[in-house]
């Protein structure tokens, strides 16, 4: 027999907070945006697993369109970093701070 | 005790998984140098496939190492090498007062909320879905999941596509140069 979901959700909730303290700390917008993709995998973790446990493709069909929608986020975020990049010289998000006031 | 409730193969496929995510993700959080970040990154995302495979998401896996792992690392990669930015970052320095302890209580009270509620709900003892198609115990739900894509998820399926011309349509003008402002310059 399978091991619970519950495993599998907390290992994909561990994700989740290892991904999110990566966004919150790093100054790399780069290593930010690897982050985000740790987010993003331990959401589509989540949904396998309810998919497995409910019995519904639904969850895996929704994995689908994340991984999509993750993809398309990553072309224009890291054309962003490559456009800053040109104008900064660096990647760093600290630099980026003409909006304060 | 768990081994007789559980079978070994899927305690060690589990176990072998959440060592590959959990080491990955915290060596992205933790390396300098954002080559050895993405290497880490890749780590996980193949953990993640051996967890997809384990819960019979058998395309999502191969669409996880050759989508994630082999296209958007090396994506990552490209840009890394691209601008030349694979020396280290300092890892240590915190330009805000109290950022990482505030990151750290943010993260704890977060995840610490998400495993209370997984741990007191009983998810599995409800029965099962009954507006999707029921899932496949068999070998393989790849003609499944493209049924469902393909026929439930239709208009949402063609609204991704959209999304990455209008993705790719953005990084194009994101990331070109000014060329033709400049020829006009030297022309004038």
């Amino acid at each position: 027999m399978n091991v619970p979901a519950a495993w599998y959700l907390v290992l994909a909730a561990l994700l989740f907070g290892v991904g999110a303290f990566g966004v919150l700390t790093r100054r790399s917008a780069l290593i930010m945006f690897m982050c985000i993709e740790l987010m993003l995998n331990a959401v589509n973790l989540t949904f396998v697993t309810f998919s497995r446990t409910l019995g519904d493709i639904g969850g895996q069909a929704s994995v689908f369109f994340v991984m999509v929608v993750a993809a398309a986020e990553v072309t224009v975020g890291l054309g962003i970093v490559v456009a800053v990049f040109r104008r900064r010289n660096s990647t760093s998000v600290d630099e980026l701070s003409e909006l304060k006031g | 005790m768990i081994a007789a409730t559980y079978s070994i193969p899927a305690i060690l496929v589990f176990a072998t998984s959440a060592l590959l995510i959990l080491g990955g993700a915290i060596g992205v959080i933790s390396v300098a140098n954002p080559v050895h970040a993405a290497i880490c990154l890749i780590t996980t995302l193949f953990g993640v496939a051996v967890a997809f495979i384990a819960q019979q998401a058998d395309f999502l896996a191969a669409v996880q190492i050759i989508v994630y792992a082999g296209a958007i690392v090396v994506l990552f990669l490209f840009v890394i090498m691209f601008l030349g930015v694979d020396q280290k970052f300092h890892v240590s320095a915190e330009p805000l007062v109290g950022q990482r302890a505030f990151a750290v209580a943010g993260v704890v009270v977060t995840v610490g909320g998400l495993i209370t509620l997984m741990a007191s709900s009983h998810w599995v003892s409800g029965a099962t879905s009954v507006s999707g198609s029921p899932l496949d115990t068999g070998n393989g739900n790849v003609k499944q999941l493209g049924t469902a894509v393909f026929t439930t998820y239709l208009y949402a399926f063609e609204v991704t596509s959209a999304l990455l011309i209008i993705a790719v349509v953005g990084a194009v003008l994101l990331a070109r140069r000014e060329r033709a402002s400049t020829n006009e310059e030297v022309d004038a």
